[in-house]
């Protein structure tokens, strides 16, 4: 099976099972049919399922050095639509979305091969400007980190450094960008005092509110809500869905259930590769691969 | 026997060591201020003026040291009897009384006189009435004529002088046709000179119209102008608030004056403008030098074996004896940047050099350099304490490693980088050797920052209150004189280095405040 049908296969037979190619490279147990159900799984809006894909990675290896820490990851990610990644610590889920804005450039010693496209565009290309693709992918990172600046600098970071400097153009991308994250009415009246003074759960959506002022195409998520606790988790999820609306989001994530609940794809990784990748409510109530199963079902990982 | 196992087991003997530790270090540094301040302090305070009777004479003076069997006397009036101390055996002091007529008379030569007021003259003749009151009375006017000559001397005459200089400079490389013209109004300023100098003598007569004659324990008497006297400290005749006044008189004298009689008297004020001009200079330069030298090591070099001798040889900068900085400022930032700039810029002055010797410039760039290890190593760890995750936001915002660094890592490491100036400032401040070599004087004529143009003046030698404190400890004709002065100096160094740390503290607390609480 080739890699470009591992995705397309949701538009013809959403509900019919089929091994992946990823899961060729599991070398376990045989790829398996269960009929599990979690109940708050949501349907999938059919929109989405229409989508074109935006994201577009084909045979993605990396190396940290001689390591290898991904394996041949063939992903589609739908215009508008959640994709998540899950998988046991170490599994190389947080390196690939640091891939999708090229943030391991800063790690010295790291080696990449195959092709990851937004749009039109190999992000990879010699001939990328690596600081404006980056304005097109927003990223919100596991442990929230506002600047040590006011709120309103925080959000209007992005723009400053591109050289904005018309106070109504920056006002507007405050504003519109706190209302985005759900902040603004929690703010409005304290803009000026230090981003450091909110709470976690403030922090995170402020940071998420900093990412929405450059107006990028996708958001990637690092395990947001790992630090928060559960009314702040709620109070998120319930932003990346109405972020959805607008934006492309990718989410790395611990929470099975979390991922559940957020997104309409997911994406299981074990040890570097892909093992399986789905409609979030297949892969959930149906996976193909045993290992996958084992693993949402918290037998291991 | 449990109780004591458990005892050491719980740390509670470390505890209570590490807490004696920290109380001796702090009795140490209270000890060290304390010593200085009593010394220094007591000074002022006006004391008794004692008399006794001696079998070679009466004896009239203050008490300023005992041991068991004799007693040191401050009898001043050195133009009389050669000494300002003396010791004598206790057996031989009898009949001591406080005479109410005994003054001190502070004057601008020779010292105090210790003795009485015998008469104020005015024109050669004695004045009617109390003389104690006379002076009160018309030491304000010769005061403020002293001072208007003072004034007329320094400006007007000091003012034609410079023009005159720089005349005959520009006479010295003049070509043939435009020396008439120079040499005239060389002649007109001349004449204006001549005619200041004529204006000051008048003046100066006037003032040495008014004499006060005063007459010491053995009757022996001197006269001296009236505007020669700083203060007439009756302190037998004084209650509590008219030492009071004396000591805040005299207090403020020592801050705020210019010194006298080869510093062993008056005030160190050019030494402390001297001292914080000198670390302000020191301080513009070894920021930007310091940070800018971190940031590269920090932020753009490749680590290895080249960087990691270079962090050696910069920390070893650290450990190098001063004078040796000293000399490498004599023979480079001297002789050889300051010979340079005067053959370029200031040769019409040569052979006198204007940056070629000594000069606050070059011994600011010579501590500058002396402790720029110390703000390297603080911007570096500041700037490694800066939250990676801070540097990963910028970045992925689309911000340059340029921008990241100018936004979000220089702001977050600025208080450490205050951290590194404060150290920088306070050993800057308390090093002597190095100054001696490169700019330092025992008196200097003119402060580095004056009205006359262009205001600041780097080539300009200065005072020092670290290079006061040897010069008047160890170089002074009369150290029992200059004894407490240098414990006064020592404790104004100490509120000079005190005061710029505080400054320096309080904008690192405001970084603080401003970056919300971030703790370093």
């Amino acid at each position: 099976m080739s890699a470009g049908e591992t995705m397309t296969e949701f538009d013809s037979q959403p509900a019919v099972p089929e091994p992946t190619r990823a899961s060729t490279d599991y070398t376990g147990a045989p790829p398996q049919v269960t009929t599990k159900r979690i109940s708050d799984i949501p349907l999938t809006d059919t929109a989405v399922l229409k989508a074109q894909s935006l994201l577009r990675i084909q045979d993605l290896n990396l190396f940290y050095g001689q390591k290898q820490a991904l394996f041949d990851i063939n992903l589609e990610v739908r215009t508008h639509s959640v994709m998540s990644l899950i998988g046991p610590s170490g599994c190389g889920k947080s390196t690939l979305l640091r891939c999708l804005n090229r943030m391991n450039d800063l790690v010295g010693n790291v080696r990449i091969s195959g092709s990851v496209k937004v749009g039109e565009d190999d992000i990879y290309d010699p001939a990328v400007d690596v600081i404006s693709l980056r304005k097109r992918m927003g990223m919100v990172f596991q442990k929230s980190n506002p600047f040590p600046k006011s709120i309103y600098e925080n959000v209007a970071y992005g723009l400053r450094i591109q050289g904005v400097k018309d106070r109504a153009v920056l006002d507007e991308a405050v504003e519109r960008s706190l209302i985005g994250s759900g902040l603004w009415d929690e703010v409005k009246d304290r803009l000026k005092e230090s981003g450091l003074g909110l709470s976690g759960g403030q922090q995170q959506r402020l940071c998420i509110a900093r990412a929405m002022a450059i107006q990028p195409e996708v958001l990637l998520m690092d395990e947001p809500c790992s630090a928060l606790d559960p009314l702040a988790t709620s109070r998120i999820e319930e932003l990346i869905f109405e972020l959805k609306r607008n934006y492309t989001i990718v989410i790395v994530t611990h929470n099975m259930q979390q991922a559940a609940r957020v997104s309409d794809f997911t994406a299981f990784f074990w040890m570097g590769k892909l093992i399986e990748t789905g409609l979030t409510e297949m892969l959930f109530t149906n996976p193909r691969v045993r290992m996958t199963e084992d693993y949402i079902s918290g037998r291991f990982g | 026997m449990t109780n004591v196992r458990e005892w050491w087991r719980r740390g509670s003997a470390l505890i209570w060591f590490s807490g004696a530790t920290l109380a001796l270090s702090l009795l140490m540094i209270v000890g060290l201020v304390g010593y200085i301040g009593a010394k220094g302090l007591g000074f002022f305070w006006p004391g008794a003026i004692v008399k006794v009777m001696t079998p070679q004479g009466p004896v009239l003076g203050e008490i300023t040291g005992q041991e068991p069997d004799q007693l040191q006397f401050h009898v001043a009036n050195r133009d009389l009897f050669g000494q300002d101390y003396r010791w004598l055996p206790r057996s031989d002091c009898k009949e001591s009384t406080l005479p109410l007529d005994a003054v001190v008379v502070e004057r601008l030569e020779y010292g105090p006189f210790i003795g009485r007021v015998r008469a104020v003259d005015q024109d050669g003749q004695v004045l009617p009435g109390e003389p104690l009151d006379n002076i009160r009375r018309l030491r304000p006017a010769a005061m403020a004529l002293s001072r208007h000559i003072r004034a007329l001397d320094k400006v007007e005459v000091g003012g034609l002088n410079r023009e005159l200089e720089e005349l005959r400079l520009e006479l010295r490389g003049a070509a043939e046709t435009a020396r008439p013209a120079l040499e005239a109004k060389v002649k007109v300023l001349g004449e204006k000179y001549e005619a200041a100098q004529a204006r000051l003598d008048i003046l100066r007569t006037q003032a040495a119209a008014v004499t006060v004659t005063l007459e010491a324990v053995d009757g022996q008497t001197k006269t001296i102008p009236m505007a020669s006297i700083v203060r007439v400290v009756p302190s037998n005749a004084m209650g509590i608030l008219g030492k009071t006044g004396a000591y805040l008189s005299r207090l403020w004298e020592f801050v705020a004056d210019d010194p006298r009689e080869s510093n062993t008297e008056g005030g160190i004020f050019p030494a402390i403008f001297g001292t914080v001009m000198m670390v302000l200079i020191m301080s513009v330069m070894v920021v930007p030098l310091g940070v800018l030298a971190a940031l590269y090591v920090r932020e753009y070099a490749t680590q290895g074996w080249l960087l990691r001798t270079l962090r050696i040889a910069v920390n070893n900068l650290a450990g190098v004896p001063s004078i040796v900085f000293g000399v490498f400022g004599l023979g480079f930032f001297v002789y050889f940047v300051g010979g340079t700039i005067d053959r370029l810029f200031f040769k019409e002055r040569l052979p006198a050099p204007t940056f070629g010797t000594g000069g606050i410039l070059w011994a600011a760039l010579t501590l500058a350099l002396l402790t720029v290890p110390v703000v390297i190593v603080a911007t570096e760890e500041a700037l490694a304490a800066v939250p990676r995750n801070q540097r990963e936001a910028s970045l992925a915002l689309g911000a340059t490693r340029w921008q990241t660094l100018w936004n979000v890592v220089i702001p977050g490491a600025m208080p450490g980088i205050l951290t590194g100036l404060i150290l920088a400032m306070a050993r800057g401040a308390g090093e002597v050797a190095p100054l001696m070599l490169t700019g330092v004087v025992k008196l200097a004529p003119s402060m580095p920052l004056d009205g006359s143009f262009p205001f600041l003046h780097l080539d300009r030698k200065f005072m020092h209150l670290g290079f006061h404190i040897y010069d008047v400890g160890f170089q002074s004709p009369n150290s029992e004189a200059a004894k407490p002065m240098v414990f006064m100096t020592a404790l104004l160094l100490l509120l000079v280095v005190v005061i710029l740390n505080l400054f320096a503290l309080r904008l690192r607390a405001r970084l603080r405040a401003r970056l919300g609480g971030g703790a370093f």
